[in-house]
């Protein structure tokens, strides 16, 4: 057991101020501007880009967290090329603004130079308690407060975060960043209870009777079983990247590691594995290239990182010699029809030993089942049911990021828990103030255009 | 290959791109680089008694990127002896001698201080003198400059007294610090000027610091109004070079001066009227070196429009600049969005509707894309769209409206019929 540190670049150097200047000032600042409609927090891009431009950092910064509360974090994790940098109009010529790393220059320099843009609200008298402190859970808590409701957030970790905190690997979102960020909103007046398992050390009930709402925003769990012979030696991805995140003491990879899987997390185990000193590192998957639910610009990551693919591999036991793993039991698989359903199925008699001596499961999250039966909110195997303004199916209980995140509904990203958190705390505020009436939209005389 | 040999009141020069008189042309040593790089001609940085500067001196305009899109200068004339800068002319003119060299002279209203002037320095080998009646500051508080220009009979008088005693040629450079600068190019013509050479710079300040609420440039935490030149003066410069090549009561060639980049705002000034440009700043940003392009540039143009001389272009839309009474009423052109090349940007959109005639609209494809539509029925064609348009997709096209053409002269002159 020994602390492990990093080698390597972190994922993206932050753009100098020439290159900042040069940036900003190339947006065209477009009306009705498309990165603005493709970002899920719907970010006023060309302001905040204007305001970069004008050399008022601080504003920016305040119009980029005003409408995301993780904007800081967005800004090294959003898959830009697919939101916003994708809908650039200079997308046409392939040299789109860099919009997410002029969004990190904004809130490096907030947090650079130690000021906070957002102030609590008056009180409400009102009180809500937040399960979860990940990026979700920390997005409702921060516009929950500017709304002056008492706000207590439970955390089951030592560490607010969430995934910021502890899944996303440190060279793509540094340990800093995503703490202070967490800080931010905890600076906002939140009494902030961590260590604290809901159902465990608190009573559901005991929750729901001494809060006027309660916000579900506790994420996933850990990696499920692979289903294979010798389980129990398979290493969780997401704990192992936590424990590398933080520097816990965690057990040396091998010299050739493993990764199951072949989503975003399982490109977050590989090139992890990778950069702590794996001679080689494979990523094995049952089905094929084109069925990889990673981002295109994580699997150009992990290539460029040197890290081996195999598809149409299906784990079947860890072979274990003198007490330490020396192999993987892989049987080939083929993609087969049944019941209207594409399934990778295993070929008979294609069974071979592929010698690794680390192996990582990142076939997935498990789902907190028992906590929502608990809390009897309605869930489809583990997702929680919510309407468009985030509440469940149980009054005064709202839900929020990963927790209903639904393949094919919607996307597991930080930017998107930051939006359902966003949307979750102006739902709970209409649900707890309902004598805050909206200013009625103002009447103006009927004019048409001169010489129409 | 066309020729590119130009001709200003006599002065002959290898091409019709000079060097203003200005910081470029404050020495021997930099005019002989300026010489060997391929300038045409130099105008030295203004003789008379010598001053001494402040610092500092300069402030650029910057817009977005775009550095020295302006610059403003409170520098005043040359700060070294006379002696020194005749040896150095009288150097150059003879490592040179196809290259002009006009010297820019500033002296006190004084009809002995001109001869006096003028006969010192025309004993060295010149090619012309330039009058200094444009610096608008520090020498027009002594009576001098701008002072000078703003004064159309002080212009006829000075220009009188050194031609009195000048054996070249005599121009005079004018301020346009002053309501109709023509007033001051018909009072050098009267004097017996053989040309005007415009614009000097322009009373401005550049700005002011936000946290010190000093004025840039400061010099110790004050300053004085500067001349304004660079780029964004080339528009004004246009309009005053034109307004006197089209006043019959001039008369005499213009050296156009303002914003002088490219080749292309070279030509810019000769259709308009001038018979060559003066350039300053684009070489304060880029040195001399940017004249190969200049020279380059305009002999392709000269070639693709079967040209043989420079002095071909002097004047070819001189006329099409008129008063606004005599434009066609009857000319229509609307806007049309080239659907393939837009980008959707909606800069077009939002200018027309908030600033313009609201005749542009947002319309939503089977695709999903909203296309940019020209309501070409209430279209103005201001060409306020294809102005803000960052990928040039939008065309003015004519309408063909089978009115006969009618300026407001003759509409009125109908009306009252």
């Amino acid at each position: 057991m020994e602390t492990q540190s990093f080698p390597g670049t972190p994922i993206g150097k932050p753009l100098s101020a020439l290159e900042v200047s040069i940036e900003a000032n190339r947006c065209l600042y477009c009306y009705d501007a498309p990165c603005m409609h493709a970002c899920p927090t719907h970010i006023d891009i060309p302001g905040f880009i204007a305001q970069i431009a004008d050399g008022n950092l601080t504003g920016s910064a305040r119009t980029i967290l005003e409408a995301n509360a993780m904007g800081a974090s967005c800004a090294r994790v959003c898959p830009t090329s697919e939101l916003c940098e994708g809908a650039c109009v200079y997308h046409h010529d392939d040299t789109p603004i860099r919009i997410g790393d002029l969004q990190r220059y904004a809130t490096d320099y907030l947090r650079e130079t130690g000021q906070t843009v957002f102030k609590p609200g008056p009180p409400t008298g009102k009180k809500v308690a937040v399960i979860g402190g990940g990026p979700a859970g920390l997005s409702v808590a921060r516009d929950l407060r500017r709304f002056g409701h008492a706000v207590t957030i439970f955390e089951a970790k030592e560490k607010l975060g969430g995934l910021n905190t502890h899944g996303i690997v440190p060279f793509r979102l540094d340990l800093e960043v995503a703490l202070w960020e967490a800080q931010q909103v905890v600076e906002m007046g939140c009494d902030v209870r961590t260590s604290v398992t809901i159902g465990i050390d608190v009573r559901m009930e005991s929750l729901v009777k001494d809060f006027d709402a309660v916000v579900i925003a506790c994420g996933m769990g850990g990696v499920p079983d692979a289903g294979v012979d010798g389980d129990e030696f398979v290493w969780d991805a997401i704990d192992f990247i936590e424990a590398a995140k933080l520097g816990k003491p965690f057990e040396k990879v091998g010299n050739h590691v493993a990764v199951i899987g072949a989503g975003n997390t399982a490109i977050d185990a590989l090139t992890c594995a990778k950069r702590l000193g794996a001679q080689r590192v494979t990523m094995f998957y049952r089905r094929g290239e084109e069925h990889m639910t990673a981002y295109d610009f994580e699997y150009d990551f992990a290539k460029a990182e040197g890290i081996e693919f195999r598809f149409f591999t299906m784990p079947k036991a860890i072979v274990r010699e003198n007490g330490k793993i020396v192999g993987v039991k892989f049987a080939r698989t083929e993609l087969v029809e049944r019941n209207g359903r594409t399934l990778p199925v295993e070929i008979a008699g294609s069974e071979y030993i592929e010698p690794v001596d680390t192996v990582i499961s990142a076939i997935g999250q498990s789902r907190l089942t028992d906590l929502f039966d608990k809390l009897s909110v309605e869930h489809h195997d583990g997702v929680i049911v919510v309407n468009d303004r985030m509440e469940t199916t149980r009054p005064g209980l709202f839900a929020a990021g990963d927790c209903i995140f639904e393949k094919g509904m919607r996307e597991a990203m930080v930017v998107e828990a930051a939006q359902q958190g966003k949307i979750a705390a102006r739902s709970i505020d209409e649900y707890l103030m309902p004598q805050r009436k909206a200013t009625p939209p103002r009447e103006l005389p009927k004019l048409t255009p001169a010489d129409h | 290959m066309a020729n590119l040999s130009s001709s200003l009141a006599g002065i002959k020069s290898s091409n019709p791109f000079w060097l203003a008189s200005a910081p470029p042309t404050n020495s021997g040593y930099q005019v002989l680089r300026a010489f060997e790089a391929g300038w045409g001609g130099v105008v030295w940085k203004t003789l008379g008694t010598p001053i001494t500067n402040v610092t500092s001196r300069f402030a650029g305009f910057t817009y977005k990127n775009h550095r020295m899109a302006g610059m403003n200068n409170i520098e005043l004339i040359t700060d070294r002896p006379l002696e020194d800068n005749l040896r150095e002319i009288a150097a150059c003119k003879a490592a040179f001698p196809d290259r002009a060299i006009v010297v820019s002279l500033m002296e006190v209203c004084e009809r002995e201080a001109w001869h006096e002037l003028v006969k010192r320095v025309q004993e060295v080998d010149i090619d012309g003198f330039e009058l200094n009646f444009g610096c608008p500051h520090g020498m027009s508080e002594r009576g001098m400059g701008s002072a000078v220009g703003q004064h159309p009979d002080l212009i006829e008088q000075v220009v009188y007294w050194t031609k009195e005693a000048a054996r070249v040629p005599v121009i005079v450079k004018l301020t346009p610090n002053i309501t109709d600068i023509r007033s001051g190019a018909r009072a050098a013509a009267k004097g017996g000027a053989d040309a005007i050479s415009m614009i000097n710079t322009i009373n401005s300040i550049m700005g002011v610091d936000l946290d010190s609420w000093n004025p840039v440039p400061h010099v110790d935490g004050m300053s004085s109004h500067g001349g304004y030149c660079g780029p964004v003066v080339k528009p004004i410069a246009l309009n005053m070079v034109n307004a006197c090549a089209r006043d019959p009561e001039v008369g005499i060639p213009i050296s156009g001066i303002g914003g002088v980049e490219t080749w292309k705002d070279a030509v810019e000034f000769l259709l308009l009227g001038a018979s060559n440009v003066q350039v300053c700043t684009a070489v304060m940003h880029h040195g001399f070196a940017i004249v190969k392009e200049m020279m380059s540039g305009l002999s392709d143009y000269l070639d693709s429009k079967e040209m043989a001389e420079v002095s071909e272009l002097i004047g070819k839309s001189q006329n099409k600049i008129t008063h606004w009474d005599n434009l066609n009423l009857n000319y229509a052109i609307v806007a049309k969005v080239d659907q393939e090349r837009c980008i959707h940007c909606n800069k077009c959109f939002i200018a027309c509707e908030d600033a313009a005639h609201q005749c542009i609209d947002r319309v939503l494809q089977e695709n999903g894309v909203m296309n940019l539509v020209v309501d070409e029925k209430h279209c103005v064609g201001c060409n306020l769209c294809q102005m803000v348009c960052p990928v040039d997709c939008i065309d003015m096209i004519q309408v063909q409206n089978g009115l006969p053409p009618q300026s407001w002269k003759e509409r009125s002159a109908a009306m009252a019929g």
